[in-house]
Parts: structure tokens; sequence; C-alpha cells
């Protein structure tokens, strides 16, 4: 069944005005195979299968589809020879039900109560249990991921496309899905995997093509790989790993007792009681599934949003309802998740941008709060220089900085303040393996000058790699902290107890 | 097909270009206008355009005439474009002035006639004030409730337009005009009148408010942490708080400074080139000053600039009116043309297009 090509792609080629995207691109996708699609950050990998997808024309190369020519001109041509996608990013309507969002997304969609069966019967056959007349918006993410799934699904893919699923998703949850794809791969269809998670490529798929700098640099059987040598060949030299010696001492640093704090915006998380500490030169990990309270404790911590004045203590000191600024004096700061419109402004420069947490703690402001800018400019300089940020110069806007380099600049800008404590949240999120491990080791470093880190992150092999100790967060509460010495993914699973469990039990029935 | 792609930085280029290509857009549609409202459009626009600053006819009246439209202008511009810069939509700046002139001729007029030095700077303080006050409502409405401010502050335009009749009909009546509206003329007042600086020039003590201010906000914006504050809340939200700013008191201060110097600039009407309040005292600058801002690219010499090329455009469009029977109505809709062009250029400033191609793949 493996062994005749469902796609040919031959000598694909796509430039963008001063980047290559795909050049030169080869590759085969058998028929009944899981192949998976790696690279780093810009290889090419997005545009490709936008490609494939028909929404983005090659400047040149041809692809052949069950040996015929293929050239869509639009995703519903794509569709129509039985290739489907699901996005990274989910493309429903919140306020519609599951069949309703599925009928949009059809070029000549049945009456909802046929189409209603139809799902049901898709569901069933693959284990993704969903009621087609929910509506979208009281479903939890791994759910809604399971109505895109559902949706190409209904249409009986050839080859379903597959954008870093399992990123919005619980170790169970995404145990699960690997139990889909096998069904849908014994049927006989092909998946096209993109993802980052190198062990899960190792789990699940039968062939790995590997791009970088737009290029296809090789074609590898993951089952015999490991996941350091796929990276390495991601980013074709040799992978240091970060080294984890703890440096952990006795001394409280950051304290939180009994704080709770309710949501600022109607779909916020309400924090509910939490408690924890933080030593100096430890480095405390915060696991859970994206939307269960990260972004409010970010703020609370930050100084964002303020609570009780003794909820939070640093080196004794009450801090609650200070606000984010003090708080940077006293040598507490905060790098958020998102890196855009939140940690930096796209459209100022990357000297602005320094400014923007720089100012207090790298004294960048005269005494009648004027702003020192040749001081702010060699501190932009500062960061770029120590973290390895490519960019033209201090000059460029943030939104001209690729993803992981700008990553590298917002995590830098704290870090070259020698915070007491540090807040980050998601540090490596869509950055490449390279630049995530450059972000590990200088958080390792911090840690080994004796400041309290607290890592909130999905990754919970980034977790497991760098924090001492682990607490989960699971809508608004915290579990019991536990060492993370010895404890395996599948552990941590269990600790994010609750909304995420629920896909793998509502299998077994 | 026309395809538009975000630039990955603003074109510097296209960001001066604009407000040129943009005079130029208007000259070439506006002369269209003209053209078919009957009107030669070459002489329409020599006399918007050149008469009133080189025409020996013209010129020794419409000069002056100039800076004295400008002023105001370009006074409550500043205001409005520190607002505009961080997403402050300050749309009232006509009502603003409209008590600020109100509050700084009460003050004169309740000192008449005494001729005390300090009338004048008191008056200046309380014409700041009262525009400040009436700023005030939309932006403690907005921080308390978060209503719209450009709601707001436009309809609190049309009340104090109905205290502005009121005025001149009750409390601020010349009790020696016979019975008619409006209230004693400043300009019969010393020590409350805003002259002439020098004689011919035009140039009074809002002129020279307005250059000095100028100054002040370009050193402002580009130095100072409060100039930063605008800028990043113009920007994003949530950046705005990581930063550490208040969003509130940002919100007070942008509308605290552009409804006193809107008021400012009414005080400084009213005492000096309109004279008195009456029912007709306003005549749009505030309006027009938003056009200004967005002209100058919110950017303190730009807004020099723009404000005395508007001022031209009106002393011009009068001319036009009074040579060539050009309708009013006419005037404003080539003023309207500026920004039209201005903002429809901005995209080029932001965004590049591209041509696609349709067909298939080769």
């Amino acid at each position: 069944m493996t062994n005749h090509n469902l796609m040919q792609i031959s000598a694909i080629t796509k430039t963008y005005p001063g980047v290559i995207a795909n050049k030169n691109i080869s590759l085969n996708i058998k028929s009944g195979e899981i192949h998976a699609l790696l690279g780093e950050n810009g290889a090419g990998k997005s545009t490709l299968v936008k490609i494939i997808y028909g929404l983005i024309k090659p400047d040149s190369g041809t692809m052949h589809f069950e040996s015929k020519f293929y050239a869509p001109n639009q995703p519903s041509a794509a569709r129509s020879h039985g290739v489907t996608m699901v996005f990274q990013h989910f493309s429903l309507f919140d306020a519609l039900s599951v069949a309703e969002n599925i009928a949009l997304g059809m070029d000549k969609p049945p009456r909802i109560k046929n189409l209603s069966n139809t799902i049901e019967s898709v569901s069933e056959e693959y284990g993704l249990p969903i009621d087609p007349r929910k509506s979208v918006g009281d479903l939890s993410a791994g759910e809604q991921q399971r109505v895109e799934i559902i949706r190409c699904l209904i249409q009986d893919p050839k080859l379903l496309i597959m954008d870093e699923p399992t990123s919005v998703l619980t170790p169970n949850e995404a145990k699960t899905l690997f139990k889909t794809l096998e069904k849908l791969k014994l049927k006989g269809a092909s998946i096209l995997y993109i993802s980052h998670k190198l062990e899960e490529i190792r789990l699940i798929c039968d062939t790995a093509t590997i791009l970088r700098g737009g290029e296809n640099v090789g074609t590898c059987d993951p089952q015999l790989e490991s996941a350091k040598t796929m990276a390495e060949m991601m980013i074709g030299r040799i992978l240091r790993v970060p080294k984890k010696k703890s440096s952990t001492t006795s001394e409280i640093a950051l304290e939180v007792r009994a704080l709770d704090r309710a949501p600022e915006t109607l779909f916020g998380t309400h924090l509910k009681n939490l408690n924890f500490t933080v030593n100096k030169g430890e480095i405390l990990g915060v696991g859970g599934v994206s939307g269960n309270g990260q972004d409010e404790l970010t703020n609370v911590l930050s100084g964002e949003s303020l609570s009780k004045k003794n909820s939070i203590k640093l080196f004794g000191k009450p801090i609650g309802n200070l606000p984010i600024n003090n708080r940077r004096l006293l040598g507490m700061l905060t790098a958020p998740e998102e890196r855009l419109g939140h940690a930096a402004v796209p459209d100022m420069t990357l000297i602005e941008n320094a400014f923007l947490t720089g100012k207090t703690g790298a004294g960048l402001l005269s005494s009648n709060d004027f702003i020192k800018w040749s001081k702010t400019k060699e501190f932009a300089e500062g960061i770029i220089d120590k973290f390895d940020v490519r960019t033209p110069g201090p000059h460029a806007t943030a939104r001209a900085l690729s993803g992981g380099n700008l990553q590298k600049f917002v995590i830098g800008r704290e870090l070259i303040q020698k915070p007491l404590v540090l807040v980050v949240n998601q540090p490596t999120w869509g950055v490449d393996a390279a630049a995530a491990a450059a972000i590990r080791q200088a958080l390792l470093d911090l840690a080994t000058l004796g400041a309290a880190i607290i890592v909130i992150s999905q990754d919970l092999d980034e977790l497991i790699e760098i924090a001492d100790r682990l607490i989960t967060i699971n809508a608004g509460s915290l579990s019991k902290p536990r060492l993370t010495k010895g404890l395996s993914v599948e552990d941590i699973g269990l600790m994010m107890a609750g909304t995420g469990e629920q896909w793998g039990q509502e299998i077994n029935v | 097909m026309f395809k538009l792609e975000k630039r990955l930085q603003p074109s510097q280029k296209w960001s001066s270009a604009t407000p040129f290509l943009a005079v130029a857009g208007t000259m070439v549609f506006g002369g269209i206008m003209f053209f078919l409202l009957g009107i030669d459009p070459y002489t329409a626009i020599r006399i918007i355009f050149w008469d009133p600053l080189f025409n020996p006819m013209y010129a020794d009246y419409a000069r002056p005439q100039i800076l004295i439209k400008a002023g105001p202008l370009i006074l409550i511009a500043i205001g409005l474009a520190i607002g505009f810069k961080a997403n402050v939509w300050n749309i009232g700046a006509e009502g603003q002035y409209i008590i600020g002139a109100i509050f700084g001729a009460g003050v004169g007029l309740a000192f008449y006639p005494n001729d005390a030095w300090y009338i004048f700077p008191l008056m200046v303080v309380a014409g700041a004030f009262g525009g400040f006050i009436w700023a005030m409502i939309p932006a403690l409405l907005k921080i308390k409730f978060n209503t719209n401010e450009i709601l707001v502050s436009l309809m609190l335009v049309y009340v104090a337009e109905k205290i502005l009749v009121s005025m001149s009909l009750g409390l601020l009546r010349n009790p020696e005009g016979g019975g008619f509206p409006g209230s004693r003329n400043l300009q019969y007042y010393d020590a409350a009148a805003n002259r002439e600086l020098i004689t011919g020039t035009g140039l009074h003590w809002g002129v020279l408010f307005a250059s000095g201010l100028i100054c002040l906000m370009y050193i402002m914006l580009n130095k100072h942490l409060l100039g930063y504050q605008i800028k990043i809340s113009g920007q994003s939200q949530k950046a705005t708080r990581f930063s550490g700013t208040n969003p509130s008191i940002l919100v007070a201060i942008c509308f605290g400074i552009s409804g006193g110097l809107a008021g400012l600039a009414g005080l400084f009407e009213v005492s000096g080139p309109s004279g008195q309040i009456s029912i007709d005292f306003n005549v749009g600058y505030g309006f027009t000053a938003i056009i200004v801002a967005f002209l100058g690219r919110l950017n303190p010499i730009g807004i020099l600039l723009a404000g005395l090329l508007m001022a031209l455009t009106y002393i011009g469009g009068e001319l036009a009116q009074f040579i060539l029977g050009l309708p009013a109505a006419a005037i404003q809709a080539f003023q309207g043309m500026l920004l039209f062009f201005l903002l429809a250029g901005d995209i080029f400033t932001n965004y590049k297009i591209k041509l696609t191609k349709k067909g298939g793949t080769t």
C-alpha cells in the first residue's frame, strides 16, 4: 500500500522580495504514510504547504497528484482533489454550532440535520467524540481542533495537511489525536505533518523531510534517528543542549499567598487561591494548557494587574498592590508571551522598544523624565550583541524581525538588567531549535547567578529541561509543586487534571 | 489585479511626499470641480494660492490675514495632534474654543472699565482654563464609563454653541449696545485687547504663543517620557500597560492639553481679531484644525506649514468668492479634498502596490 506516490512535488521555487522562501524543492508523499515536514522558523514549511493547498502560487515547479498534473489556484480546487488542511490557528465562529461551522467550510453544504448525522458517524468512526449541536464557543481548544479535523475528514481526504496540531493539546489529547491519525492512515490516506516537536515525529511519522533556508536538505526515517540528530539536520550544525545544574538556595525570593484575582475581561480566567514560593537561584516551571490562567498569572506577577498588598511578597516586602514600574525598580521583571503588541510595539524601533522596560532598570531617564536616547541606543545595541539578535541594526522596527530574533530581543532586554526575580511566559514559543536552546541556556545562567525565575510554558519538554520544581495551572488553580527530577511528560499530563483529561477518557467509551 | 502589501518599514519617502502630492491632487481635482462650476480653473487656483501672497492688489491685506487665521489653527492643531498620536480623539475643539473665549472675555469684561496690567494675563489663564474644563467632560466620562470620546466631545460643540448664544443675548450682552446681541468690543478696551504686536503683520499674542508651542511640542514628543507614553499608547494598548503607563491619566492629559490650547485660541481670537462674543463668533477653526493636524503629519513642523497652507486657502477662498463668485461650499469641498488625498496617500507609507497576474502556474 505504501509503495506508490500520492503526490510528487518537483522543483518548486517561490521568492518574495529579498527572500527565497522555497528553492527548488522536490519531495514525494506516498499513499498511506504520515510524512513529517521539519524545519526551523522561516525554513519555508508554511510556504510549501500553502502552495500545496492552493493559497500561494509557486514561481516555478510542478506538482502531480495521483499522477495527474496538479496546480490548484485556490483552496477549493485543492479540496476537490481531496487535499485538506488543518491550520494552527482555528477559523471557527464561536457563536455558531459545530455543524454550522462545518457547513460554512463546504462548497455545497447539505442540510444541517443530515450534516449532523454525518458528523456523528465520522466522529464515532475516528474516535473523536463531539456534539454537532454544541456551539463552538463552549468547546475547549482540543475540542475545537477536533471540529477542524472532522471538517476535513468529512470530505474523505486523500491528503490531510496538519500545521503544528499538538501545540494546543495536553499529552493525553495528543495521544488521542495520534490514534485518529493512525486510523486515517490505515484507510489509505496520507498526512503531511508539520511540527517542532521531534519526539512526537519520531513516534508517529514514517518519513521526514527536512527544510533549511528554503531548501530540501534531506529525507530520513525518523524511527532511525534521534531527536538530536534531526534537530542538527534542521539547523545545519551541532546542537548544544543546555546544561542543567541546579543552583537552588534556601532563601525565599518571591512568595505568593492566597492570591485571588477576578478576571478583568469577560472571557478571562479567575485566579483562585494561589500559593507558591520561589527561592533564589531556583527555576519554577508552570505547566498547563493555554487559556487556563497563564496570561492572568503573568499580569498579576508583573504588576500589570494589581492584587491585595500581602498576596505577593518580594524578599518579604509586600508588593501585591505595586504597579509594574515600581516592581521593576525592586528588581522584579517580566517577559510576557505575546512578542508583538505586548512585549514590543511592532512599529517602533528596537531602540524605542528597548526603552519600554529598560527605562527603570537601566537608568535611561534623567531626573526630570527626559529620555537619554544615546544611552538607550547603547542599551539596545548591548542586547543585540549579547543575545545574537539578527537585525540590520537598532533602528529596525520590531515587526521587521523574525519571531525568533524578536524573542531573543525581548527576553534579552529583561536578562541584561540582571533581575532578582524574572517571570517569563512561553519563552521559546515559535522559536527555532537553536534560538530556543540559547534562550534556555541564558535562563539557566541567570539562575546560577542567584535570580529566582518563574517559567510559564506549554512546552513540557522545556519545563523538564530547565525547571527545578514544577506546578501546573488548570482553570485558574495551581497544583502542588513537585520536583522536576524524575518526572516524565506523562506524570505532568496527569498533574494537569481537568478539561484536558476528558478527551483521553471519553474515547474508552 | 492590484494587491496591497504591507511594508516591513513604513516608507519615510512616502511619508514626507504625501502632503505635497495631496496638494497637487487637490489642485487637479479642485480645478476640475471649478471647471464644472463654469469657472476657469487656472484663474481660480491662482487666486487661491498665489494672489494672497504676491498680487500687490491684495497682498497688503491678505498677508497679515494669513497669520491671523493660521494662529488659532496651529494652536488648536498642536493640542489635537498630541491626542491623536495617543489614539485619544478630541473632535470637539470647536466647543473648547468657544468656552475658552467666553471664560476669557468674561473675566476681561468683569473688570471693565478698570485698566490694570494684569487683566490680559488673567484672561489668558481663564481662557485656557475654560477650554480645559470643557475638555475634561468627555475625558472623565471616558475614564469613568468608557464612553466614546469622539461622540461626547463632538456633541459638546453644539452645547457650547447654545451657551454662546445665551451669553451673547444675556449675561455678556453689551449694556450700551442698543439691545443688539453681542458683548462689548474688547478692541476698544485697552487692558483686555490682544493687539497686533507689529503693525501690518497680523502678528498677535496668539501667533507668538503658537510658535513657542511648536518648539515645546517638538521637545516633549521626542525627548520626554510623556512623548514616549503618548506614542506608545497610540500603537498598542497592551504594550502601554506593560510600559507602566496609566491609560486613564494619559487620556486626561491629552484632553487637558488640547482643550486648554483650544481655549487659548478662543481667547486670543475674542480679544483680538474678532473683538467680541457674538452669536456667530466661532467660524470652524476647531474642525479645520483637525485637517491641519493630519496634513502636518501630527508633527510640530508639519503643523506649522499645514496651518499656514490652510490659512492661505481660507484667504484665497475668500478672494475667489469675492472676485469670481465661487460658492463658499466649493471652498469647503476644496479643503476637504486636501484631507481626502492626504489620507489616501498615507496608504503608500505603510503599503506598496503589487501587480498580480491572473493565470496558471508556469
